[in-house]
């Protein structure tokens, strides 16, 4: 294929439709990629090495363009999460019940006793997540791809008809909307349906995003409703620390998710993975060697495993070649879902939404900063720590400090 | 206290905001980085002036109304003062940065002027300022109540709303004076943006007499505006050029006929 044809050529019908997973896109490297080289790939891969001087002004250019194209669809996750919270109560009722990976109930009526019950519950939620992160890993390593495909396929299931109908469920039931079990079935079923296309197989890249948006924000929710008050708050700085050690530390199995996947030349968990790629690349489907996709493989994600926290970002050489274009900046799904349960507890607890505001601006602004070093080191990073970090000092200093002072200024109407 | 009242007042406090943003910022993606960057600043700086008025309340006497008001007047001067120290870090870093980013890229220009980032930083401080003053208030405007049952004034939502505008466009051209004045070494300049700010949050302390706060905000408001136009460069010739869609470089630069 002549890198010279129009973009109209490759860009029929047909090939509008794009993968669910990503093509895989040359990742940086330094040295040239040894393959057999179609025309296409050759003409990028020359552009490749001539890249490697130019990068520096590729990163920072497309940097500020890759920040903003991941600010937008973690705000509209976080809004959705806020909007849902703010009008269905349903998400902040508590009535005792508790996922099982929370044992531990905190009607106590001792504060030690329920800091302790806390701390217990995040212990065991953890060591799941663990548990199930080495488990995908061992599979991922011994190419179990079937399995993991049914599984994930299993808990896309879920999210999709059964989660989604409770929502709906509960949305009427706020807005006393009478509705029949027919027209409902067909709702569901065909949200159901188009989602699961959409997300495992092929589907216009815009409406991927936002199935992908859509189930993180169900995901985000139930994890709202069901899990205790401190319990959630200790979760979120465990998940935390867990992801910088799980994708930086060498036998970390999410740095060794990424190194095997790195290693076979696939993408990873390309189902799972919320991807700013505007992808018309798939003009680029020029055989080689290593273009066969393989099964897909990814995260579970419903049983609370964070598998794909992390932030890996491509960037191609692609002055040169009209097919292709700068990859985007790839974010893992777990990542919007802590985001929004951090948002969503933030809106959840009392009448103020200053709190709200400021957790949202801290989770943009340490988002920011991890696209940084995203942009410095160039490896897959962390994504939760820095944010989560900063979300969780403000919203408690906005809670406890800034409350209190911006109340006492309205009641008298002051203004700084 | 309807739907109407709600969304009256939103429009009327962030519309001109909201309008800039969307104008100007919204399609370049460095601006909007750097808005929020700047909004995050406004922030710091609030927690931090709330951290002292927290501390100063509990060990005072919590009985005395008049000590608790002597002390949210110190907080809301110490508040102002802390914004402007914050404004001023951000110019620091945003020169390093700049200085940072060219020596990076290799390229002759930056790739944001400091007056765009002077506007924007602005804005940003704006917003949150803004957000912070009055979202509490148009969440309580939408839900049943009567305003003012107590005898209290009926024009606190429309009030806001208004105060909360001018505060905004404040921010801005504070912003655009504050970093030429920094440019230019100009401490006079910067003298009277902190002043005009510390002014306008102590007319506030007359609330709710309406017209001896409102009135000189707007008064202030508009010469702000207008140094902050000659700041940036504009002028009455430039003025009158932009206003009878001659001026050439514009309609260059826009890509549209003469």
């Amino acid at each position: 294929m002549n890198a010279s044809d129009s973009e109209e050529d490759c860009y029929n019908e047909r090939t509008a439709l794009v993968q669910a997973e990503n093509p895989a896109l040359p990742s940086y490297r330094p040295e040239p990629d040894p393959r057999p080289a179609g025309q296409c790939e050759y003409v990028c891969l020359s552009a490749d090495q001539e890249a490697d001087v130019d990068d520096e002004e590729l990163t920072l250019k497309y940097g500020a363009k890759h920040v903003i194209m991941l600010f937008v669809p973690v705000t509209l996750c976080m809004v959705v999460v806020v909007a849902t919270i703010k009008s269905v109560s349903f998400y902040t009722e508590k009535n005792g019940q508790q996922l099982i990976y929370t044992p531990f109930t905190e009607d106590t009526a001792s504060v030690g006793l329920r800091l302790l019950n806390s701390v217990l519950n995040t212990i065991i939620m953890i060591s799941v997540i663990v548990v199930m992160t080495i488990f995908l890993v061992v599979l991922y390593k011994y190419r179990c791809y079937k399995f993991i495909h049914g599984w994930l396929i299993l808990s896309s299931l879920m999210l999709l008809f059964w989660f989604s109908f409770m929502y709906l469920g509960e949305v009427f039931k706020t807005y006393n909307v009478a509705m029949d079990y027919p027209t409902v079935g067909m709702i569901i079923w065909n949200f159901g349906a188009v989602g699961m296309i959409c997300i495992h197989w092929k589907g216009p890249l815009q409406l991927q995003q936002a199935y992908l948006i859509v189930i993180s924000a169900l995901m985000a929710l139930v994890f709202i409703k069901y899990l205790p008050e401190w319990s959630a708050w200790v979760i979120l700085g465990a998940i935390s620390i867990y992801d910088l050690v799980a994708v930086l530390c060498p036998k970390g199995p999410l740095r060794m998710l990424v190194e095997t996947a790195q290693e076979r030349n696939e993408p990873i968990f390309p189902a799972l993975i919320y991807s700013s790629a505007m992808v018309w690349t798939v003009g680029m489907a020029n055989p080689s060697a290593h273009s066969e996709r393989p099964a897909q493989d990814a995260a579970p994600l419903w049983e609370g495993t964070a598998h794909s926290r992390w932030v890996g970002g491509q960037t191609s050489g692609a002055q040169v070649c009209l097919l292709y274009f700068s990859g985007g900046v790839k974010l893992g799904l777990g990542d919007f879902i802590f985001y929004s349960v951090l948002v969503g507890k933030a809106a959840a607890t009392g009448e103020d939404w200053n709190t709200t505001l400021a957790c949202f601006v801290a989770i943009l602004i340490g988002l920011c900063l991890t696209l940084l070093l995203l942009a410095i080191f160039k490896k897959a990073l962390p994504a939760l720590p820095i944010s989560i970090t900063f979300g969780l000092v403000f919203y408690f200093s906005t809670d406890y400090l800034v409350r209190p002072f911006m109340d006492s200024l309205a009641d008298h109407q002051f203004y700084i | 206290m309807t739907a109407a009242v709600f969304f009256g007042c939103t429009f009327i406090a962030f519309g001109p905001a909201i309008a800039l943003f969307l104008f100007t910022i919204a399609r370049d993606p460095l601006r909007v980085i750097f808005l929020i960057a700047g909004a995050f600043f406004w922030l710091v700086s609030l927690l931090l002036s709330s951290l002292v008025w927290f501390i100063t309340v509990q060990i005072s006497n919590r009985d005395s109304a008049a000590q608790q008001k002597g002390l949210l007047i110190f907080g809301v001067v110490l508040s102002v003062l802390l914004q402007e120290i914050f404004r001023f870090g951000y110019y620091k870093l945003l020169k390093k940065a700049n200085e940072g980013l060219l020596a990076l890229s290799q390229e002759e220009t930056m790739p944001i002027s400091i007056r765009q980032l002077a506007y924007v930083s602005g804005l940003g401080f704006g917003f949150m300022s803004g957000a912070f003053s009055v979202v509490n208030i148009l969440a309580d405007s939408v839900g049943p109540g009567t305003i003012g049952i107590h005898g209290d004034s009926q024009h606190y939502f429309l009030s806001s709303a208004f105060m909360t505008m001018a505060i905004i466009l404040l921010h801005m051209f504070w912003g655009v004076v504050f970093f030429d004045a920094c440019e230019k070494q100009r401490w006079w300049a910067l003298a009277a943006v902190v002043l005009s700010h510390l002014l306008v949050s102590c007319l506030t302390f007359q609330n709710p007499e309406y017209v001896g706060s409102l009135v000189p905000t707007y008064v202030i408001m508009f010469l702000m505006g207008v140094w902050a136009f000659c700041c940036a460069g504009g002028s009455l010739r430039n003025l009158k050029l932009c206003l009878t869609c001659k001026d050439k470089d514009f309609l260059l630069a826009n890509h549209r006929p003469r």
